[in-house]
């Protein structure tokens, strides 16, 4: 039976295993056979012993004590030998192993070997687990070799060096000649191995990044060779000539011309060559354009070549393949904030992924959607968001609560008067939403009480769902401990505060009544505050303050009921409130009949009080 | 790129190539992390996830899920252009490669992802280049071995 035969058996054998036990069984049985041949002398099967030694340390089980066998291996003359002792030392020896110090020597020996094959294998080796040691002691062969005349060597060599630079930097001056040198080359292998190399030499020293940005020409003349040539049977993929190539090269054109504008300039038109002629039908095409678009945001791009790129980022968002999809959100999130007109142009089309099949890309819609928001777009963004909400799948639902408050933060002061009480409907409408909602408004109000729409929101939400914040625990958010004095500090610090305009007060008061139903501790201290704004300067305050006293006073047997939850409001009445009287938040500011306690406390069924003239009129 | 990973649907796992030095305790668990967060993935999702400060690109050929770690900074498009070039080689090697001729043939599958990827980077971005190289290489391997050099 020849040697290979016996791996496969032993595989097999592994396989028809029924239980993890007999398997373990199996296996313990061929580790104690392989130890023993590891120990007699040179047997003619000992690179499939240690073949098979691989197969069970991918398994899972323990390997270490071939590690000696792989140094033996390497060191053998014979190639099918070597071969499989340099696969044992890239799988069972990284750096940290004592004994891949041994195989150094082995390493230097292969690399200068007649047989490009054999040193092909030390510098695959070299570079996939060459500890900084290593690298030092054979940097000057690996220099050596970047100027080998055989393509084949010099692609692995290239590369080799990039991880000896990785590894130790400083050894970067030496290979910078040669990676100069090596742009010069027509094969693309080594052209490709010497661009990552530029690259990372770029990237570790500011002296090296200048001296290259001289190569950029040279660069674009390549670049533009390739998206001109025809088709090429070898490096043609999908119509696009060497994807890899060509997105490499992109990536080190956007490290040069990053924050230079000369070097930047010398690319504008090659970048946008390449975005207008590269197809995007297949992943090959996308990938290069994906490639450009990155670095045409980096680098000191014109504006119009900008918007082309943001165009380009727009048009994937209706690729049907939701990779593109994916890559195009996470893209415009970056640059949102660099360049938001030009997004904002998109912001449709952004809306409707919320509402894509894939987690991912809703969850990627809903925070550029969040970032999107402005003062002028909100409340359709908000009818959006919580319409998402409503339906989002429950891992997103954490960050749902952000969706209440980011918008009215980045909105600011500026909204319209009946933004806020159409978020305050939009939110009541939700109704699986509010304990998180509060939860989320009570945190932002703590924080901060400078922005009016918000503390007004969050003062209405505390009012209503206060019981569901005392409650503490919500799913979608991490458990928060707030105490009835807590939430009383708030609304009091609101009511206080010279930051609070006059119809934010009157919110932050009537949000403590509301309270007086849905604690059931601290009902003195709400007395306490309502009493004192009785006498308070202002009227509407004063005349609230006296009703609600009232409330406490006379009509404490109606207070509960007249406190009852806001039931979901009617969108057709909203309309209409907004049309007679300017939104029902401004009708808010409208004094109510003066001292006319009976009005507000009438004895009609609580219904009745929300359902009256209009959405939050006089239920507020 | 960090690690390129193959398991099966049932999670075992068939390939392993680490780009970056992992203590083998880590590597478990990566493996196993791994395993979990790409087999819980429903079929029409996209072939991106995000783990800890890396991007993990997987696709599924077949019964065997191919999974490939990269950096922050690197394309994950051309990521997926990877993975399917290497499967696209095992496929010319191994005339219509199944999962089975990874299992018994695992260390062709290494000699072949060595000839394409050299410490993390694409080595050779022509697939009839590395096709020529790997048959050369599996001649030279089955002269050898006849006269047992």
């Amino acid at each position: 039976m020849s040697p290979s035969v016996r791996l496969q058996e032993m595989i097999r054998v592994i396989r028809s295993a029924r239980t993890q036990g007999e398997e373990r069984g199996v296996i313990q049985r061929e580790c104690a056979a392989i130890r023993a041949q590891f120990r007699q002398a040179d047997n003619g099967g000992r690179s499939h012993n240690l073949a098979k030694l691989l197969y069970v340390h991918m398994l899972g089980y323990p390997a270490h004590f071939g590690q000696m066998e792989c140094v033996r291996l390497i060191a053998s003359p014979r190639y099918n030998e070597k071969r499989v002792g340099y696969l044992g030392a890239m799988m069972l020896l990284d750096e940290n192993q004592d004994a891949s110090l041994l195989i150094t020597n082995s390493i230097k020996n292969d690399l200068a070997h007649s047989s490009q094959y054999v040193q092909s294998l030390a510098l695959c080796t070299l570079a996939c687990m060459g500890s900084a040691e290593m690298c030092r002691d054979l940097a000057p062969e690996i220099d050596r070799l970047l100027r080998a005349s055989s393509s084949y060597i010099k692609k692995k060599a290239t590369l080799c060096a990039v991880h000896i630079v990785r590894k130790v930097p400083e050894l970067g001056e030496l290979f910078t000649p040669a990676a100069r040198a090596l742009l010069a080359e027509k094969n693309h292998g080594v052209l490709h191995g010497a661009v990552i190399l530029i690259t990372e030499l770029c990237e570790r020293n500011a002296q090296t990044l200048v001296q290259f940005r001289e190569a950029v020409p040279e660069l674009v003349h390549i670049m533009r060779g390739l998206v001109t040539s025809g088709y090429s049977p070898e490096h043609t993929v999908a119509g696009i000539s060497d994807p890899f190539l060509q997105v490499r090269i992109l990536r080190l054109l956007r490290i040069l011309g990053r924050n230079n504008d000369t070097a930047s300039d010398a690319m504008n038109d090659l970048l946008a060559q390449v975005a207008t002629n590269t197809d995007s039908s297949k992943t090959a095409g996308s990938a290069v354009l994906y490639e450009t678009v990155l670095t045409v945001m980096d680098i000191k791009s014109e504006s119009g070549l900008r918007v082309l790129a943001v165009n380009i980022l727009g048009r994937f968002l209706l690729n049907n393949d939701r990779n593109i999809r994916y890559i195009s959100m996470t893209s415009l999130q970056k640059i949102v904030s660099t360049d938001h007109n030009a997004v904002q142009r998109h912001r449709g089309t952004i809306v409707d992924c919320l509402k894509d099949q894939d987690a991912s890309v809703k969850r990627r819609a809903l925070e550029l959607s969040l970032a999107l928001v402005s003062a002028i777009n909100i409340r359709s963004m908000m009818k959006e968001l919580l319409l998402f909400l409503s339906t989002c799948p429950p891992e997103l639902k954490s960050h749902a609560a952000s969706v209440t408050v980011i918008p009215l933060r980045q909105a600011g002061a500026d909204v319209r008067d009946e933004t806020v009480p159409n978020l305050i409907q939009l939110i009541t409408n939700a109704s699986q939403l509010h304990c998180y909602t509060v939860h989320k408004l009570y945190r932002a109000l703590v924080a901060d009480i400078s922005q009016q729409p918000l503390v007004q929101v969050a003062c209405w939400c505390i009012g209503e769902y206060g019981d569901s914040l005392l409650q503490g625990d919500c799913e979608e958010t991490e458990p928060i401990q707030v105490t009835e004095d807590d939430i009383l500090d708030a609304l009091e610090t609101v009511l206080q505060s010279h930051m609070s305009s006059p119809a934010t007060r009157g919110f932050a008061l009537t949000a403590t009544m509301k309270l007086s139903t849905r604690i059931t501790e601290n009902v003195d201290r709400i007395r306490s505050i309502v009493s004192i704004y009785g006498s308070c300067m202002d009227v509407e305050l004063q005349q609230r303050a006296v009703e609600y006293n009232a409330l406490f006073k006379k009509y404490d047997h109606m207070r509960a009921a007249v406190l009852e939850k806001m039931p979901v409001m009617d969108r057709s009445s909203m309309g209409q409130t907004n049309g007679e009287s300017g939104g029902g938040g401004v009708q808010e500011l409208e004094p109510t009949k003066p001292k006319q306690p009976e009005m507000m406390v009438a004895p009609q069924p609580a219904s009745q009080v929300g359902g009256g003239e209009g959405g939050g009129g006089h239920g507020f | 790129m960090h690690f390129l990973l193959l398991f099966s649907r049932q999670g075992r796992l068939r390939l392993q190539k680490w780009f970056t030095p992992t203590p083998e305790r880590e590597k478990k668990k990566i493996i196993r992390d791994m395993t979990a967060m790409v087999l819980a993935r429903k079929p029409k999702t996209c072939n991106f996830l995000h783990w800890m400060d890396l991007k993990v690109v997987y696709k599924r050929y077949a019964s065997l899920f191919f999974c490939l770690a990269i950096d922050d900074q690197e394309n994950e498009l051309l990521a997926l252009e990877i993975l399917h070039r290497y499967v696209e080689l095992l496929d010319k090697y191994f005339g219509n490669v199944c999962e089975l001729d990874i299992i018994f043939n695992f260390e062709k599958a290494y000699f072949i992802l060595d000839e394409f990827l050299i410490g993390g980077e694409v080595q050779e971005t022509s697939k009839q280049t590395v096709a020529r190289c790997i048959e050369r290489l599996s001649s030279l391997r089955n002269s050898c071995r006849r006269l047992r050099l």
